[in-house]
């Protein structure tokens, strides 16, 4: 494998195994119900699924047919039907639909609903409601991590994003705490943990309760330190346009669970192809990470390396030819294949981000993360909006600008959301009423506003701790203090100095060396000081929430076990390929290796569109 | 490997449901004989074990009795526990616990007095107590009719703790108020969205809205799962009561102003809209929801016409350029757009015509201009463009003005192709002379250029120049004529 790492970092934990974990339980579930059954699947299940098993799979355990869930009325002959789905009301309601409509036509049919990564009461309250609660039966497949590549773990929850902050929902908290269980329990036992964020703190409690009340049996840890956080920690870093190459990638032709559909314009054919794109891919791996101004220099010196393998050929005798048939061909054909399709795709990304002005879009958003010419910005928005320029990219540049200043004056505010309303549809005020709900983008407050609805409601809420009061209102009068944090975490360098971009000297390399990511920062601080002493003024700033705990075990193992320098980082609400980069770099600089678990993998558009509301 | 594949493809049957490829892997075949290996073995502990029937073997939650995370707590639940530390310390995870507000019965009271006075109040005290956990570890595996007496026992803690587990339980002998909102506020301290949203169902059905949204008001955390719940299940009558209850009017408005969005007739969505006008708004959003009403009505009325008249086939326009879509729906800048489309000259008393939409609308200059100038540059109308800019002082003198920066101008012309001659024109008016030349340079607009370079008396720049342009061009005429002008005085 190509790891470009220190020589003395440690070897991955084998994540393979949880896909083996998975795919049995799987295939145990199915044959809970013999003989033959057709198997409706949800949709955004589908590419999870075939990460882990395949058709055959399937057919060994008397899957007949496949489907869809469409939400349709469906057409199968089978007497078994067997529903693969995530616990979401809608879909059970449409199973109960199916069941009753049978029901009506007099047809009998053993119906079973398999829920991933668990089951909800309130969808069982549905069955019950519908009068089928035994007629259909549940199940649970606990697949909870899906491994996309070396490092990366994914729960593929896009969900939890926006049920957990924007509508408070904790339901997603147990299944964090039980994914954590589960790596603890196979890689642990963990000697330290840390965290910050209100949902961290709560998935870290479940994960305690469940490691109390089932047995750990000593063994030799693999993974030695956790850190938790939420994404609603650090709100600025996936708004802010990906410029390393996968994160790029990502913007633009969208990876899904670890894979991603190249089009003609990338194959230079008329047909798309699929890539899986992990550390598989020898191309891909290295460049990866590189900030994207890299990439074009380094496919084309691996073309020219590739040609000079190819011409080894001439001058060579039968036998020799022979031998580079058998031996080296096929390892080059390959590699020219991977090589034509990254420089075809970065061809394609160069064309679509110099159509749209990337360079001035790239400039503004550094303007407002250093927070200068504010003004110039401000139009640059309204420019945007009003050539209604993609209405994701203006409310990513408008929560942004939010995010960064505090708040918009009020004047501006009306103004630009009036704009907003005129260019993309006036349905947009459900999506700016829950852009402010989340703190995403709002008006600043002349400082009493808050303080007297907070002792308004403080009269109806009848919990005595301020902290409590406060929690309660997060959501509305969530302050981003993101200047201060800057200033305070040294976030955007000096713009004087020049910044080799091929030489990085940190992690805001991944963004043009215009700013350090704050998640990853305060990963970094937090395991350089081992704790979050010295960072009280930051976490004030960060509303709190952070905490810090150590392992009965945590003290001895500590100074030498490989283990204590593989740290698992679980992004709560999605993370981004950029900062999945950052921290690949941070690891290579101080001698760790990251395992990122999130629950999904998220960018600008992903986050934004999570909270739109103009449809149905 | 090939067989395969095409066995694969034959499985599709051929409904119109959309098949997908999993991906092929050729260790498959032996990892999947360790799988089936793995999983008879269990399956054989579950027979020794259990013999209920299929149905009967899944509990509550479902949780499949013999399932590999099933094993796993069996053995876990049948080893004995060993009174030991915990490993990670319990940390205060802030959530507002149990208020005494109207039941009166405060839970943080209980933990006080169970830690002071021990006795009754030790399993509130301590929830993961040995006693506690032994007493439903073994159960699991007798009949339901054995253990069905120990449900009623279980205190509202320990109820909230084995429906987090996914065990059976029964709520319905929470009768009293107050033990309801016990069970509620173990709920949310274990933070289970889950168990939360499971009780508040449970409550749902046994008190009424008046008791339940007063007792909901002043537990924040529940309340939101209760309104999830309810937009989830698409219960708008009782969310709605639930707002107004509140006293939380504009949440109200916007809910009842979201429907609009599954009307799909378009007239009843403009009397739809139109009932929306006087719902609680702020006075902001309010005016925008009257812009929303005003727009829907004008689009309907224009459309009609507008499909007639493409239908006629007697208005040029339609015919040069038919309509891709109805107008209906869209947002004001794409209908303003349309009208600067196929209706620039009306004037201004039809509800078609740009002027009048601008004035109905609020638009401002700048952003009526972009529309505008994007909408005839569209058609290549490039008078047109010459009478938006041109302004006349009193003086009778014109000059070109815009609310836009003129590269911005520029830009957009060039995205609709405009020739270089109408390029030309708005280049040379950008007033930044670096900007105007490499403008100028992309979009090969020389004679600017090469003027620009004269003014500037740079004579190396034009040399340099002359390299570009096309060899025996009017524009290499052009710069050799002035290279020979001896009345230049070049500065190089």
């Amino acid at each position: 494998m190509a790891h470009s790492a220190r020589r003395d970092s440690p070897e991955l934990p084998d994540f393979s195994l949880l896909k083996r974990l998975a795919r049995d339980q799987l295939i145990y579930l199915l044959e809970q119900l013999p003989g033959k059954k057709d198997l409706f699947i949800e949709a955004d299940l589908m590419s999870p699924l075939d990460r882990i098993a395949n058709v055959s799979t399937l057919k060994q355990h008397e899957v007949d047919k496949l489907y869809k869930v469409e939400y349709k009325p469906i057409i199968s002959t089978s007497d078994q039907l067997c529903f693969l789905i995530r616990p979401r009301i809608q879909t059970v309601k449409w199973i109960c639909d199916v069941a009753n409509a049978d029901k009506a036509a007099g047809k009998f049919r053993r119906y079973k609903i398999i829920f991933t990564p668990q089951k909800f009461y309130a969808c069982e309250a549905v069955l019950e409601e519908q009068g089928l609660f035994g007629d259909v039966t549940t199940d649970e497949w606990a697949f909870y991590l899906l491994p996309l590549d070396d490092d990366i773990i994914s729960l593929e929850l896009p969900e939890f994003f926006r049920d957990n902050f924007l509508a408070g929902d904790q339901r997603w908290v147990r299944t964090a705490g039980s994914a954590l269980h589960l790596l603890h329990s196979v890689y642990g036992p963990f000697s330290k943990l840390y965290g910050i964020g209100r949902c961290a703190k709560m998935a870290y409690e479940s994960w305690r309760e469940q490691v109390e009340e089932g047995e750990t049996k000593p063994r030799q840890a693999e993974i030695g330190n956790v850190f938790l956080i939420d994404r609603d920690v650090d709100f600025v870093t996936p708004l802010c346009s990906q410029v390393v190459y996968e994160g790029l990638v990502d913007d633009i032709f969208r990876i899904k669970c670890g894979c991603v559909e190249f089009g003609p314009d990338v194959t230079s054919s008329d047909k798309s192809l699929k890539v899986m794109l992990n550390s598989q891919d020898k191309v891909f791996n290295e460049i990866r990470n590189e900030h994207f101004s890299n990439v074009f220099g380094f496919l084309s010196q691996k073309a020219r390396n590739l040609q000079t393998a190819y011409d080894k050929r001439r001058g060579m005798d039968i036998k020799q030819m022979k031998t580079f048939v058998s031996e080296e061909l096929k390892g080059l054909k390959h590699e020219h294949r991977l090589l034509s399709l990254h420089i075809g795709a970065s061809e394609s990304i160069m064309k679509k981000k110099t159509k749209q002005d990337f360079q001035e879009l790239l400039k503004t958003e550094h303007s407002l993360l250093e927070g200068f010419e504010i003004r110039e910005c401000i139009s640059f928005i309204e420019e945007h909006i009003s050539r209604q320029v993609s209405m994701i990219e203006s409310l990513r540049l408008l929560c942004l600008l939010s995010i960064t200043e505090n708040g918009l004056l009020p004047k501006d505010f009306r103004s630009l959301k009036a704009q907003y309303l005129q260019s993309y549809g006036v349905d947009h005020l459900l999506t700016f009423a829950n852009l402010r709900q989340l703190g995403l983008l709002v008006e600043q407050q002349p400082g009493e506003t808050l303080t007297v609805m907070e002792s308004k409601v403080g009269k109806l809420v009848n919990d005595k701790t301020a902290g409590k009061l406060t929690d309660a209102f997060s959501s509305l009068a969530r302050k981003s203090n993101f200047r201060a944090l800057s200033r305070k975490l040294n976030l955007v360098p000096k713009s004087d100095e020049e910044y080799d971009l091929r030489v990085p000297r940190d992690m805001a390399y991944i963004f043009s060396g215009a700013y350090i990511p704050l998640s990853c920062k305060l990963i970094e601080q937090v395991l350089e000081r081992d704790g979050w002493t010295g960072l009280e003024e930051v976490t004030r700033l960060l509303n709190g929430n952070e905490f810090a705990v150590t392992g009965a075990n945590g003290a001895d193992v500590k100074a030498k076990s490989d283990a204590q320098r593989i740290v698992l980082v679980m992004f709560l609400g999605g993370c981004t390929f950029s900062e999945i980069s950052a921290l690949r770099f941070l690891g290579r600089e101080r001698g760790y290796k990251f395992i990122v678990v999130t629950t999904a993998i998220t960018n600008s558009s992903r986050l934004i569109e999570a909270l739109l509301d103009n449809h149905v | 490997m090939m067989k395969s594949k095409a066995d694969e493809e034959d499985y599709w049957n051929s409904s119109k449901f959309k098949a997908f490829t999993f991906d092929d892997e050729d260790d498959e075949y032996s990892r999947l004989k360790e799988s089936k290996q793995a999983v008879n073995s269990i399956r054989r502990l579950v027979e020794e074990d259990d013999d209920e029937d299929d149905v009967e073997r899944v509990s509550w939650s479902g949780e499949p009795v013999g399932s590999i995370s099933w094993s796993v707590r069996e053995t876990a639940a049948s080893n004995q526990r060993t009174d030991r530390e915990p490993t990670f310390p319990k940390i205060n995870t802030d959530t507002p616990t149990i208020s005494k507000s109207h039941s009166g019965y405060s839970l943080s009271s209980l933990f006080k007095a169970g830690k002071t006075r021990g006795g009754n109040f030790q399993t509130f005290t301590d929830p993961l107590s040995d006693s506690s956990v032994r007493l439903y570890a073994p159960e699991l595996r007798k009949p339901k009719s054995e253990y069905k007496d120990f449900v009623s026992d279980w205190s509202p803690e320990e109820t909230v703790h084995r429906m987090q587990q996914g065990k059976a339980v029964s709520l319905e002998k929470f009768r009293s108020l107050q033990d309801k909102l016990l069970l509620l506020d173990f709920g949310v301290s274990a933070h289970d969205g889950n168990v939360i949203t499971a009780v508040l169902i449970y409550l749902k059905r046994t008190l009424s809205k008046e008791v339940l949204f007063r007792e909901l008001e002043s537990r924040q955390t529940a309340l939101r799962h209760f309104i999830h719940y309810l937009t989830e299940t698409r219960d708008q009558r009782l969310l709605l009561e639930l707002l107004r209850a509140l006293g939380r009017t504009e949440d109200v408005a916007l809910l009842q102003y979201k429907e609009h969005l599954s009307i799909a007739d378009e007239n009843k969505r403009r009397d739809f809209l139109k009932s929306c006008l006087s719902l609680p708004f702020s006075p902001e959003d309010s005016a925008h929801v009257q812009d929303h009403y005003t727009l829907m009505e004008r689009q309907i009325i224009i459309e009609a016409t507008d499909r007639q008249a493409e239908r006629g086939g007697k208005v040029e326009i339609f015919q040069k350029f038919p309509r891709r879509a109805s107008i209906l729906n869209m947002p004001l800048i794409t209908t303003l757009y349309y009208c600067c489309f196929y209706h620039y000259t009306e004037s201004e008393g039809t509800y078609s015509s740009p002027l009048n939409i601008r004035h109905t609308f609020r638009i401002s200059e700048k952003q009526y201009f972009v529309t505008a100038l994007a909408a005839r540059a569209k058609l290549k109308a490039w008078l047109d463009l010459d009478a938006l800019f041109t302004s006349r002082n009193w003086l009778g003198f014109t000059r070109k003005k815009s609310p836009l920066s003129f590269h911005r101008v520029v830009d957009i012309l060039q995205k609709n192709s405009a020739p270089t001659q109408v390029l030309q024109e708005y280049v040379g008016l950008i007033d930044d002379a670096d900007l105007r030349i490499s403008l100028a340079q992309k979009h090969k607009c020389h004679d600017i250029v090469i003027n620009t370079y004269r003014d500037l008396k740079d004579r190396q720049l034009l040399l340099g120049y002359r390299g570009k342009v096309e060899r025996g061009s009017a524009e290499e005429r052009k710069i050799n004529e002035l290279l020979d002008n001896p009345q230049i005085r070049w500065k190089n």
